[in-house]
């Protein structure tokens, strides 16, 4: 069995709030301490070498802050990361710089991650350089290939972000993670901004990276058309916890946990026929005071008691399949429906 | 068939720039029936937005309409004294956008202001005005709506918010309603609440909805009609289901190819190559033709239109259907 290349391990991230002093004082009287935001709760997840793992949830559920954690530039609150089987933080600093270049991050808003005052020649061509991967007088002919590799002309080089479009924007992020010779690719809603035939054009450069270059990904995205084209296998998350994770076929033609099966159902489908859409009730709770017991209960249309006091452990269900919920498939979702909740990929 | 509620006879806009005037929208047809929902379908900068605006009046300097009428209701829209404008704005036309806050003012309470939304156009009692406020709030599914009518906007959601926009939109049960992707922010399942919402009002009230969004999956489920828009044209028009299932114009067939739902899994998408031009660098004759597989040197002329029975795209090369000549 191949070695992971980034485990996390019981992860956990809270955000708290920095008190004004009056808040500091009042804690000091009442003992009441400010509530803290969880971001990400005990999460434990494995990206193995040359695997697109898709990380699909709605907005506040974590998602981008598990992709910030995966990419080291946020440190957990507890629990560990590892970095092919070693804790990346008692990694020694030299072992420790060549893990982080390892894992780079793709943003969703290509333009406010490129510095402005900056040529695209030093974007791309910094990072190497400063790392000792390209010594300074090769830096041109490095970035003029990196540029062709991400399907830009060289002559991009001299110019600035705003001279280009949002999809060369994008092109241009993905040029600057490459530089330094990544082997994890952590794409944040690379590709949310972009129109509909950028996207494609992007999402067909990731996947020929992919190829060429035998890239790893963690591919967060709200889209689920785009997870169901590019991952091999996906984690849904809901209210900072994996709820779901399963190789891509499965989780797409047999969901196992009801938020799975309502968020394939509520996706829009690119096929002919007026349908009549039925929303799920309700709204995500707040990661500042989420509901006790499984948070999806308040609006799972499958709940029993049991799901209102005791938080469902991932167990496994099938090959691959791991799915947190105390109900079986079979008890809320009638098999002949299976089908019917089946979403784009089968077209 | 009913009379058209909206009828847009060849409208352009253009607005003034340092470089000329710059055409956003070009001589588009459109007509829309009581009842009927037309998904307005185009990329970033293909002049969605601006029809919606201008179906509404709302383009401002250095923009105007420099050509075409929108017949509203026996009315022409183009040249309406604004007054005239204002007192069918919230009353007979309705506009919701993206962003809900551009509708909602964040100072004022949401019962402060669907009162006002009231008072502006009609003249009733404080507490009946209230009392019908309420009852709007209802009918877009919000829960605990007394609760809600005395908020701030920052106290909602997003998904609540949108549907107070959509609540004041149909206050005065108008007879168009036009949506600029309104559900583009929200998660996948708000927006299927809003899609609802949306489906169920303008079915009860026979409100007309034009539902301009980015996103074909959305108007393939929801709309009767589509209209594809690209560099400030409608391109394709048509039934929705037998648009999607077979398009005629090459850009149609392109979007809808380039949709990962539309591919095999882990297979390259189809792409269009290229960028859409920027307003003032349209070629002369169709604007996709650098990008379009099927040009030919004679693409350089105007397009000519194409149809098929109920349908239209101008197209020299239709994938289906036949040249008018």
């Amino acid at each position: 069995m191949t070695r992971d290349l980034i485990t996390l391990d019981g992860v956990s991230k809270h955000f708290s709030p920095t008190p004004s002093l009056a808040a500091r004082l009042a804690g000091l009287v009442t003992g009441r301490r400010p509530a803290a935001v969880r971001a990400v709760t005990d999460v434990d997840l494995a990206v193995r070498p040359g695997e697109v793992v898709g990380l699909v949830g709605e907005s506040g559920c974590g998602k981008s802050t598990l992709a910030r954690l995966v990419a080291g530039l946020a440190v957990p609150s507890a629990g560990r990361v590892l970095f092919e089987g070693r804790d990346r933080a008692s990694l020694p600093p030299r072992e420790r710089r060549a893990a982080a270049l390892a894992v780079q991050m793709i943003f969703q808003d290509a333009s406010s991650s490129l510095n402005p005052r900056l040529r695209v020649e030093d974007i791309v061509g910094e990072a190497p350089v400063t790392h000792g991967l390209v010594p300074a007088r090769e830096r041109r002919d490095a970035v003029a290939a990196l540029l062709g590799r991400v399907g830009l002309p060289a002559d991009a080089m001299t110019r600035y972000p705003h001279q280009f479009s949002g999809g060369q924007r994008a092109r241009i992020g993905i040029a600057r993670a490459l530089a330094v010779k990544p082997r994890l690719l952590v794409c944040d809603e690379s590709v949310a901004a972009l129109d509909v035939s950028i996207q494609a054009q992007v999402l067909n450069l990731f996947m020929d990276l992919r190829r060429d270059l035998g890239l790893t990904y963690l591919f967060v995205s709200h889209d689920l058309g785009v997870i169901a084209h590019i991952a091999d296998r996906v984690c849904v998350m809901y209210l900072g916890r994996i709820v779901e994770e399963a190789p891509a076929e499965t989780l797409f033609a047999a969901p196992a946990h009801p938020y799975t099966v309502s968020l394939l159902a509520q996706t829009p489908r690119l096929v002919p026929g007026k349908r009549r859409f039925t929303g799920l009730t309700g709204e995500p709770p707040s990661p500042l005071a989420p509901p006790p017991g499984c948070h999806f209960h308040p609006r799972c249309p499958a709940a029993i008691p049991r799901c209102r006091s005791e938080a469902p452990l991932l167990r496994p269900v099938g090959p691959g399949q791991r799915v947190a919920c105390h109900r079986d498939r079979s008890e809320f979702l009638p098999e002949t429906r299976g089908s019917a909740a089946d979403p784009a990929v089968a077209s | 068939m009913t009379a058209p509620v909206l009828s847009v006879e060849a409208l352009s806009v253009a607005f003034r720039t340092e470089h000329g005037d710059l055409t956003a929208l070009d001589r588009i047809d459109l007509a829309v029936s009581p009842g009927e929902v037309v998904g307005l379908v185009g990329e970033s900068g293909s002049g969605k937005s601006v029809t919606g605006l201008a179906l509404m009046g709302l383009i401002d300097a250095p923009g105007r309409i420099s050509g075409g009428a929108i017949r509203f209701e026996g009315r022409d829209l183009v040249g309406l004294p604004e007054r005239d404008l204002r007192s069918l704005r919230g009353t007979r036309l309705a506009m919701i956008f993206q962003d809900p806050m551009t509708t909602l003012n964040p100072v004022l309470r949401v019962d402060t202001q669907m009162v006002e939304a009231i008072h502006a156009h009609e003249r009733v009692s404080a507490a009946a005005a209230r009392a019908r406020a309420r009852e709007a709030l209802v009918r877009v599914g919000i829960p605990a709506p007394d609760e809600r009518l005395r908020a701030y906007p920052h106290q909602l959601s997003g998904g609540m918010r949108q549907r107070i926009a959509i609540a004041i939109a149909l206050l005065h049960r108008p007879a168009l309603l036009i949506a600029d992707e309104p559900t583009t922010a929200l998660d996948v399942t708000i927006q299927a609440q809003i899609l609802a919402e949306a489906q169920t009002l303008c079915a009860e009230m026979g409100t007309a909805l034009v539902w301009i969004t980015h996103d074909l999956a959305v108007v393939a489920g929801l709309a009767d009609r589509i209209c594809v828009m690209y560099a400030g044209r409608i391109v394709e028009e048509g039934p929705v289901a037998a648009v999607i299932e077979a398009p005629m114009h090459p850009y149609t067939a392109g979007l809808i190819g380039s949709s990962p739902s539309r591919n095999a899994r882990g297979a390259p998408l189809t792409q269009i190559p290229g960028l859409a031009p920027s307003l003032g660098r349209r070629p002369p004759g169709c604007a996709f033709a650098p990008r379009c597989p099927s040009a030919t040197p004679d693409c350089a002329e105007p397009p000519p239109v194409a149809a098929l029975p109920g349908r239209t795209a101008l197209c020299r090369h239709p994938l289906h259907g036949e040249v008018r000549a």
